[in-house]
């Protein structure tokens, strides 16, 4: 008699894979009926996790307008001219605080500067301080996270350290008191400020995924097959560790964006000629009675934005994480 | 089967316990392997029984060098690979290989299943030609029962069963000589243990594959072992054939244990007299002086707690020459009707 | 003599997003007052999603009973109140967890969570319960009772959680007790002092008991009864002692058949071919057709009915005489 397989014939049967998920060891369970329709039926496709993931997000409304609103973000932030013809740098102090005019339908500032035009090209700022310190927090962070978790040790005590000691500096002192010492006048010192101060937040969380992702038996077996720590770092850790570190990060760029627009107000982060919601929410709060508009607009833009990032990071974690499987 | 592949002396391994961040200061250690020494040999099934805890696991991962020992050696082919490190490491672990207990957690959800099992050759690139790797990994599926297109799947499109066999696969990739098995079916469905338990019993008569069979379902191991050692708190306590450990037993630790296999058969649930240990396993970071398993044992004597028994076939039994006379750590050892409950 | 508990064409559905997954399709049993009724199963035969049923402690959403009903000394729980089912549950029936450790409060002492069952049930002062919960202690043979009272469960070995885990159970002495994979956790000498204890107290209060578990030998030991699970449903009921001898079922034949013995050593172990199916698309008629070795055209088409095969005996097969006989 041959062998009996899970398959009643090795060679020539789909239906096995149609059925994966309803074995295992656990009883069935709620959590496990979704896992159970991971493989819909004879016709499964390879899908990998990611691509599971997309197939969740597309169906996600969170995900969606969220995901518009970004777009649409990032547009205007490349090219402000799609929808703001003035320039926000002109302005005419004759119209100084009124209210909204035919062309200028959000009215203008003290200085006389369109609230519309300016409120646009703030996406620039913003957006751009937002993505750069992401991108550097988050590669720094999941560098040194990264390396601490894998080697442990001492290099791990000294890094945690460190990180202890960045985050126990208060993030508006410190802000005041670094960056009102420097006279550049572009995104960058605010946008290094912020990576300086945000890394640590990302290395703790990649740190504790390398952990978490360095104990599975898939490691310990490649290690038994002679794979290097290189190997064992790039094909099997990063991959199942970056998960967390995408979903932190881009809840971080939200909370990165309204800490410039915090640090603009106080007036150390970006700096006049640079348009900015900060700046502009901090000229207009002090006529809030008088003109409100000039509040209004900025803050509204500044609040969605924040809210954007936020939703969206919510919406990849709901999709990626792995409890949800 | 006279030659022994894989020779272990006085294996060892501590795990320090520290107090303190900056000064780290050594309280104690858990001997989760205090000493042990076995033989494997070309073809045959060693298995290895014990509870949680008793440093099965351990073991090997100290062969399979994923931990390193804390004293002892290791021998494969008479060649001691106990302090290898780099090429030669490497070169070794083409001959052993190992299949993990949890289907779920040995397979890289990131991975198809053909990375998966062609893993092996990217990092052993001399072991197949790039061209045939990927004929190699179909070759393999087919070997362990699985279809060769589902090459590009991922684990979790596969059940419990198949992702062991998807393990089996990777592990059979160097064709090495000798496969570890912790647990290897002791997270699938009943219905499905059998099916992983015959693949591995082929495959081992296919390709010549001597076993390490850890596990603590003692009737499978039963079934697949030539041999069988019994451990207890990181010793072994008793080992001889598969029918003086199970027919035969000496120990009180594993009459105790075999004596508390529950027997699918209800008609024998009166006749049969059960030994219930009294608490639990001690820590491992706390041995009882003398005998380990003193501490639970009804036969335990003034002797158990100054003298620690060695594991050599006792004097008393040897005279008998029967299948009683097999090595077995117990200053009182003897044979004890527990009725083949495995069976 | 009186039944204790009787569930009827049960049936139970998880609507997932991926479909909805039937995960008990019309199971009938009842357990009598001091009786032991084994429930044995697979992953996803149902048999945990059932005592969820019964206890009402099912997750909804995704979990839904849609068909049913769960008679309880005489009483349908299904219609009762939530208030009515909160006191019934842990005052009249209780349930033992396989992960002590998960189920036990990590920040609670032992002692507190025992005694809390006193403080809201029977409205005990704290003292008092605290002295019941030393007792329950000694009752379950944890050593040193006293002195242990106030320790954490992350204290405990695995069979002392489990034991006072039991201890928690039998708190207010209920009629019913659901066992779900109580051993499962533990060690095999652990495993047997702790089914001891179980059937021990079990005879004691002369309680029902539901066990439910995949491990055959278990049910061997203890059980009066047993309701072998596949699919959801119940393909056979039998006396404990008739079923390992003279199987009714293929599927209860086959688990049979796979246990290793002694005479097959060296040889192939029977195995059933396939897997389990998907709850999400059982096959039609006989669930069990695909991977039975005794399938006929009549399994594919006719879901079988549970037969009655003897006295108190079932079996849903076409064929049960043949298995029977064979």
């Amino acid at each position: 008699m041959p062998e009996q397989l899970d398959q009643p014939n090795g060679r020539t049967s789909t239906e096995a894979v149609g059925q994966a998920g309803a074995g295992g060891a656990m009883e069935f369970a709620a959590t496990e009926a979704a896992s159970i329709g991971q493989a819909t039926g004879p016709s499964a496709r390879a899908r990998s996790l990611w691509s599971d993931a997309w197939h969740d997000l597309r169906r996600n409304p969170i995900f969606i307008v969220s995901a518009l609103l970004i777009l649409f973000l990032v547009l205007i932030a490349i090219w402000p001219q799609l929808i703001a013809t003035g320039n926000p740098l002109a302005c005419d102090i004759n119209m100084s605080q009124l209210g909204p005019a035919p062309g200028h339908p959000f009215g203008f500032d003290t200085q006389g500067c369109d609230v519309y035009t300016r409120t646009v090209y703030g996406a620039r700022a913003s957006v751009t301080v937002g993505v750069c310190a992401t991108a550097g927090a988050a590669l720094l962070g999941s560098i040194l996270g990264g390396f601490a978790g894998f080697f442990g040790g001492w290099w791990d005590a000294l890094l945690s350290r460190i990180s202890d000691i960045f985050f126990g500096i208060p993030i508006i002192l410190g802000g005041l008191v670094f960056l009102s010492v420097v006279t550049n006048t572009t995104v960058w010192p605010v946008v290094g400020f912020i990576v300086l101060l945000g890394w640590p937040q990302i290395a703790r969380i990649a740190r504790g995924a390398v952990i978490t992702a360095k104990q599975n038996d898939y490691v310990q077996a490649a290690r038994a097959l002679g794979a290097g720590p290189t190997r064992m770092l790039l094909r099997h850790i990063a991959p199942n560790a970056v998960a967390p570190v995408i979903v932190v990060a881009t809840i971080a760029l939200g909370t990165y964006i309204s800490l410039e627009a915090t640090l603009s107000f106080l007036g150390v982060g970006l700096k006049p000629p640079t348009v900015s919601w900060g700046i502009d929410i901090s000229s207009a709060s002090t006529q809030i009675r008088d003109a409100p508009h000039m509040l209004l607009w900025p803050a509204a833009a500044l609040s969605v934005t924040v809210l954007a990032f936020i939703m969206l990071g919510d919406a990849v974690r709901d999709a990626l994480d792995p409890k949800l499987r | 089967m006279a030659e022994a592949i894989l020779q272990v002396r006085d294996l060892v391994k501590y795990f320090p316990l520290t107090r303190g961040i900056v000064f780290k200061k050594q309280i104690g250690a858990v001997k989760a392997v205090d000493g042990v020494d076995f033989d494997l040999f070309q073809g045959e099934t060693l298995g290895i029984v014990g509870e949680s805890g008793c440093g099965k696991s351990t073991v090997a991962k100290l062969l399979m060098r994923l931990e390193e020992p804390t004293a002892g050696r290791i021998l494969l082919k008479g060649e001691d690979i106990t302090r290898l490190s780099g090429k030669a490491l490497k070169a070794v672990r083409r001959n052993i290989q190992m299949v993990f207990q949890d289907p779920y957690t040995s397979l890289n959800p990131r991975m198809t299943v053909g990375d998966i099992i062609g893993e092996p050759f990217e990092i052993h690139p001399e072991a197949a030609p790039k061209g045939e790797r990927r004929r190699r990994v179909q070759e393999l599926l087919d070997v362990v029962g699985l279809n060769p297109e589902y090459i590009n799947r991922y684990p979790h499109q596969f059940s419990g069963g198949q992702r062991q066999r998807i393990g089996i696969a990777r592990g059979l990739a160097l064709n090495p000589e000798i496969i570890i098995c912790d647990e290897p079916v002791s997270a699938l469905d009943v219905s499905i243990q059998a099916q992983v338990i015959n693949l591995m019993t082929r495959l081992q008569k296919e390709f010549n594959l001597s076993y390490i069979f850890i596990a603590h379902d003692l009737s499978i191991v039963r079934h697949i072992s030539d041999r069988v050692a019994v451990m207890y708190l990181g010793k072994i306590v008793e080992t001889g054939d598969e029918e003086q450990i199970y027919e035969h037993p000496t120990h009180p630790y594993t009459q105790a244990l075999l004596s508390a296999v529950p027997v699918p058969d209800p008609s024998r649930r009166e006749g049969r007299e059960r030994i219930i240990l009294a608490g639990d396993v001690p820590s491992p970071a706390d041995i009882p002086s003398g005998c380990r398993f003193r501490t639970r044992c009804w036969k335990a004597q003034e002797r158990c707690v100054v003298e620690v028994p060695l594991l050599a076939v006792p004097p008393h039994l040897r005279e008998s020459g029967g299948p009683a006379a097999h090595d077995s750590a117990c200053h009182f050892a003897a044979e004890r009707d527990c009725a083949a409950t495995a069976g | 003599m009186d039944t204790l508990l009787d569930v009827r064409d049960l049936h139970v559905e998880f609507r997932t997003r991926d479909g909805v997954a039937k995960a008990v399709n019309g199971v009938n049993y009842s357990v009598n007052a001091g009786e032991t009724l084994a429930v044995l199963g697979e992953s996803g035969s149902g048999k945990s999603v059932t005592a969820q049923a019964i206890m009402g402690i099912l997750d909804s959403p995704p979990g839904h009973i849609t068909r049913g009903r769960i008679f309880f000394q005489g009483a349908d729980v299904l219609s009762l109140h939530r208030e009515a089912r909160r006191v019934l549950r842990g005052a009249r029936m209780a349930m033992i967890f396989q992960d002590a450790l998960s189920a036990l409060n990590p920040v609670l002492s032992v002692g507190d969570q025992l005694g809390e069952m006193f403080v809201v049930h029977r409205g005990l002062s704290r003292r008092d319960a605290r002295a019941r919960a030393v007792e329950l202690m000694d009752r379950v043979r944890i050593p040193a009772a006293r002195q242990r009272v106030g320790d954490y469960p992350h204290q405990f070995s695995g069979g002392m959680r489990q034991r006072i885990m039991i201890a928690m159970a039998m708190a207010l002495e209920p009629d019913l007790i659901i066992a779900d994979e109580p051993t499962t956790a533990l060690d095999v000498t652990v495993q047997a002092q702790v089914m001891e204890l179980l059937a021990e107290l079990q005879r004691e209060m002369r309680m029902g008991l539901i066990l439910i578990t995949h491990d055959l030998g278990v049910v061997a030991d203890v059980a009066d009864k047993i309701a072998v699970m596949y699919a959801g449903r119940i393909v056979e009921t039998a006396p404990v002692h008739q079923i390992y001898q003279r199987p009714a079922h293929p599927y209860t034949k086959g688990l049979l058949d796979s246990i290793p013995r002694l005479d097959q050593k060296g040889q192939e172990l029977y195995a059933i071919k396939g897997l389990p199916p998907s709850l999400l698309r059982i096959p039609p008629g006989c669930p069990f057709h695909p991977r039975c070795p005794m399938a006929q055209e009549v399994c594919r088409t006719d879901e079988p009915p549970l037969y009655e095969v003897g006295p108190k005996r079932g079996s849903a097969c076409h064929f049960w005489k043949e298995t029977l006989g064979g």
